[in-house]
């Protein structure tokens, strides 16, 4: 019941596994799972009260600012039960975006109990939907719980019904806490070591441990986060990663409680970290084994995939000179995050930059935040996009991760990468989420009613047409209320074509995009008018096209300039007149030509948004 | 609100110049403004240094005068050896709200302490609703001669637009007086491109002005101010913003129209009957000679040094009532950018910018220009760059790229 006395903690590398306890929580963005981990922290008395901050296992600023977690953690709780035993409890704090499902499963795959944390003024969200299925998937024990009773517009009554509808339990099974006034934590944490049941596994057999997070830190290189299965690991000793058969010789070995602690090795079911000295996150993937390297395992853990990206954009900075600034900045981040590709673009809009492969939008959004923020770089991103199989009719195949590298003619057919999506959502929005839907060539798969007023509608839908701006439109036009989960479902053939923008006869690559062709027309027309609100006059007239191959659809025209010229020039306009001239020729810099046309770089920054564009003074 | 001053570097409180400028006095014409900063109301469109008498915060058109003077004295000691004026220009505000007596007063200040040339240009600006026949008669005794008549629209509903209180028939009788008076050099300024003004409007704006035998005519497109109340009405939608295009079609009208009435332009906004009718103290300008620019708000050049006086009369009298300079803030040019400043006032004359001040990148955007039809072919034939008409209303776009494309000059030279 209360925290375990510090001397009768069971000590690492020890520990009976009878007594161990691995759960991970599994939320919706914002349902507080962080704020309740920092409540188990403080009622197990690993972290003293004053030395407690708001969300404590998230390290990166930009998860603090979100309140969303990228990277998980794992902590050593100590617990004693309402019997009286001494339990350990290790909680795995797992990601909680779409992006990261791959992450989010090996974290689960460590564990034997899940929380599952629904907010009780809110209600299951699909994301919650998504993580309860990979729970299941997994075999672990889920632990209903509603989290945030202490709101005024808590419900807990109504969502403990739906809760129990969804898994199949009692309503009065659901426990009710409070993240943030710790109300029912303590009966949690009880529940907990009497439900989950303790690992198993071989202690003698062959050591095996599956990596379920690998983080670079500056000062340690990179520290790989495992959960033992059999035998056991032991300082001092080289493992084998059984992935790439690389080993590596162990320099530190430990738990995190919640600071690291070196311990004399890891036991079966035990989690924590260890160092190798690697320099590199992709030389330890999650999802990997890790093996002693003198006596390795026959068989490694199932389960580990490469990351795949998912989606692609090209990445300039908007000061040409930066280039070099962003390729360190890249390098740097990908040290962190194994799922991030990049490769060198040369653009002729938009200059020298790199296309970046990621895992979704998020993963996206992050890593460009990063460098914005952390490297201090102004940078523009081309539109998002997927990955494209092309079948020529000479069944040769190509794959295009750049829209302007689309081929043209002699195409077979063109398979794009489809999702199968949950949005749950109140029911009378039903109609407006499937008009969007089916605008974004979705298939309705399935609908079922999760109570009377919430429903789970079930959708196919080719990836290329949720990367965009459908996320904000699902929240826009169901007033914030739907939420959307997906995970990749194969691919499709689809009648996609490129639409190229011309401006003044040279196509502008940034702006070349592959789309359906009953949407070509409508895109074509949308960009064209984009642009001609966004591109100042020019000294003669510029038209800008949209064309398929040869064939223009859409067209637009900037009428030449007529006047500029300010009519009045006496002493005072003087010194103005001349620092606005000292100031346009600085700003030439951020002028990029294409072909004889110069386009502001805010123009282009406008117009690869998707956010409506201002019109040019 | 009027506009604001640029930003410079500390003036000192003496008025004191470097020894260079000082030492170049002489070397070019020497003229004097003198800014007047009052006005009856406030026209909406203007962000002039102009106030209003609920606005003067106690500041008197007596401790105006007698600020001017101080400001004239304070002139003599900087410059000792300036040479007589070339030109007098009483600009505003409305220089006529003031007493014609003041403004003799200062003439005669500025006659005492500089002198003036042989032929100098002495000029008032002039509202046709402010001034009396008897003041005009005043003015020309006083040696004021070249009058100039803010008569800006002969249209009604563009000079209600505009808040201009006069009506167009009182700009034919200011006129009348004037000549009567005795001035027989009268410019009137015009401004088109207000909203709502159709080009029939601005036709019969023009056929008025030639209709009155100015020797000079000045057309401004009307340019919306940030923070005037033209700006806010029209940020409201009370009325159409300004269009270039409109500008530019009106202003082809005004060039078709005066040039067959006998005006030839000499700057961009700008038509004389002859050359010598000219606005000698705007040449002063845009030919880089030196001047001293008296009152609130006022701007000078004397010697590539340039300031600016603070802008409230109040703060501008309690100034000179301690025997400290006006100036709020000033800079000393450098040779580039006194090239520059060259370039980009003098490419809007009709006698051009000769050829030997523009770098080797500039020479090939202009000669890629004069294909464009931007520039004079005839004129380049002879080493001077002369706007076309078009080149005219894109002047500000030739200048950008004279000085723009002079470091990369050949990246853009094939067009």
């Amino acid at each position: 019941m209360p925290a375990t006395p510090p001397g009768r903690v069971p000590q690492a590398a020890s520990t009976d596994p009878s007594v161990l306890r691995n759960f991970g929580i599994i939320a919706h963005i914002d349902h507080g799972k962080s704020t309740l981990a920092d409540r188990m922290l403080q009622a197990t008395g690993v972290v003293e009260q004053r030395l407690m901050r708001a969300q404590y296992l998230d390290r990166m600023d930009i998860e603090r600012e979100r309140g969303i977690t990228i990277k998980s953690q794992a902590v050593r709780l100590p617990w004693t039960g309402p019997t009286g035993t001494d339990f350990i409890l290790n909680m795995i704090d797992t990601p909680g975006h779409v992006d990261f499902t791959y992450e989010v499963s090996r974290s689960l795959a460590a564990c034997e109990g899940a929380v599952l944390l629904v907010d009780s003024a809110q209600g299951i969200e699909a994301q919650t939907l998504a993580n309860l299925y990979l729970a299941l998937e997994n075999d672990l024990r889920v632990i209903p719980v509603l989290n945030k009773i202490d709101l005024p517009a808590a419900q807990p009554d109504k969502y403990a019904d739906e809760l129990a509808h969804l898994i199949g339990c009692e309503p009065e099974d659901c426990l009710r806490v409070s993240g943030k006034t710790g109300e029912g934590v303590e009966r949690l944490l009880d529940e907990i070591v009497t439900l989950v049941p303790p690992p198993v596994g071989d202690p003698d057999a062959a050591a095996r441990a599956m990596i379920f997070d690998s983080v670079y830190d500056t000062y340690r290189g990179v520290v790989t986060y495992v959960r033992v299965i059999d035998g056991r690991l032991t300082p001092r000793e080289r493992i084998k990663m059984m992935s790439s058969g690389a080993t590596h010789e162990m320099l530190d070995i430990g738990v995190i409680s919640p600071e690291p602690v070196p311990t004399q090795g890891l036991g079966v079911g035990e989690v924590g970290y260890l160092i190798t000295g690697v320099k590199d996150v992709r030389q330890s993937r999650v999802g990997d084994t890790v093996t002693d390297a003198p006596k390795p395992a026959k068989q490694a853990l199932p389960g580990f995939r490469d990351p795949k990206p998912m989606v692609f954009s090209g990445l300039f900075p908007v000061d040409g000179s930066d280039y070099p600034e962003l390729r360190d900045a890249l390098e740097r981040l990908q040290l962190n995050d194994a799922a991030l590709v990049w490769e060198p673009e040369t653009s002729t809009a938009l200059g020298f930059g790199f296309r970046c492969g990621y895992l979704g939008l998020l993963h996206l959004e992050i890593v460009r935040e990063r460098l914005e923020r952390e490297f201090n770089l102004e940078l523009i991103s081309t539109a998002p996009n997927v990955v494209y199989r092309v079948v020529m009719e000479d069944a040769t195949e190509i794959v295009v991760t750049n829209p302007s590298e689309f081929p043209i003619g002699k195409i077979a057919d063109v398979h794009e990468p489809v999702v199968r999506a949950t949005v749950l959502a109140p029911s009378e929005f039903i109609g407006t989420i499937m008009e969007l839907c089916q605008g974004r060539r979705g298939q309705l798969l399935g609908m079922d009613y999760l109570s009377e007023e919430r429903v789970e509608l079930r959708y196919s839908l080719p990836l290329a047409e949720i990367v965009f701006d459908f996320f904000d439109q699902l929240k826009s036009r169901t007033r914030g209320y739907a939420s959307l989960d997906y995970e990749q479902s194969g691919e499709q053939v689809a009648e996609l074509v490129k639409v190229d923008i011309l401006l003044h006869g040279d196509t502008v690559d940034a702006f070349s995009a592959v789309v359906h062709k009953d949407k070509a027309y409508t895109y074509g027309v949308a960009m064209a008018q984009k642009l001609k609100d966004l591109i100042p006059r020019q000294q003669f007239e510029v038209p800008i096209q949209a064309a398929i191959g040869a064939r223009i659809i859409a067209r637009e025209n900037i009428r030449a300039i007529r006047k500029d010229v300010l009519a009045k020039c006496y002493g005072g306009d003087i010194s103005r007149k001349r620092k606005l001239l000292e100031k346009q020729k600085e700003g030439k810099k951020r002028m990029k030509m294409v072909g004889r046309v110069e386009v502001p770089q805010e123009a282009f920054i406008a117009a690869l948004s998707n956010e409506d564009t201002s019109p040019k003074k | 609100m009027p506009s604001e001053s640029p930003a410079g570097e500390p003036a000192p409180s003496n008025g004191r110049l470097p020894d260079d400028a000082v030492r170049v006095v002489g070397s070019v014409p020497f003229a004097a403004y003198v800014h007047v900063p009052f006005c009856a109301t406030r026209c909406g469109y203007c962000d002039f240094n102009t106030y209003t008498a609920g606005e003067l915060n106690g500041a008197t058109e007596q401790q105006y005068v007698g600020a001017i003077l101080a400001e004239i004295e304070l002139a003599r000691q900087v410059v000792p050896h300036a040479p007589p004026l070339s030109s007098v220009f009483f600009g505003g505000g409305t220089p006529t709200l003031l007493r014609a007596a003041d403004q003799a007063l200062i003439l005669r200040a500025l006659r005492e302490s500089f002198g003036l040339g042989p032929e100098a240009e002495i000029t008032t600006e002039a509202n046709p609703e402010s001034v009396s026949e008897a003041q005009l008669v005043a003015l020309r005794e006083a040696g004021v001669n070249r009058i100039s008549f803010g008569m800006q629209s002969a249209v009604p509903h563009v000079l209600a637009t505009l808040d201009r209180t006069h009506t167009p028939g009182r700009v034919r009788e200011a006129v009348a007086e004037a000549r009567a008076a005795g001035f027989d050099n009268i410019s009137v300024d015009l401004i088109y491109g207000t909203p709502g003004e159709s080009l029939a409007d601005w036709r019969a704006s023009l056929d008025a002005a030639v209709s009155l035998e100015p020797q000079h005519i000045s057309a401004y497109a009307l340019i919306v101010e940030a923070g005037t109340a033209l700006a806010r009405r029209i940020d409201r939608g009370e009325l159409a913003s300004t269009d270039d295009d409109d500008q530019a079609t009106k202003y082809e009208l005004a060039e078709e129209l005066l040039s067959a009435a006998g005006y030839e332009w000499y700057e961009v906004s700008n038509w004389a009957r002859s050359p010598d009718l000219a606005s000698r103290h705007n040449l002063a300008y845009w030919k880089g000679h030196h001047w001293w620019g008296f009152g609130p708000g006022a701007h000078s050049h004397v010697g590539g040094v340039r300031w600016w006086n603070v802008r409230h009369p109040r703060a501008y009298a309690e100034r000179m009532a301690a025997a400290e300079s006006p100036a709020l803030a000033r800079e000393v040019l450098g040779e580039p950018t006194r090239q520059l400043e060259r370039l980009l006032l003098e490419v809007r004359l009709r006698d051009g910018l000769a050829c030997q001040a523009l770098s080797p990148g500039a020479l090939v955007a202009a000669a890629s220009m004069v294909r464009e039809g931007l520039l004079d072919p005839a004129a380049w034939e002879s080493g001077t760059v002369l706007l076309t008409l078009r080149g005219r209303l894109l002047a500000d776009l030739v200048v950008r790229r004279l000085v723009v494309d002079d470091d990369e000059g050949m990246a853009n030279a094939e067009v």
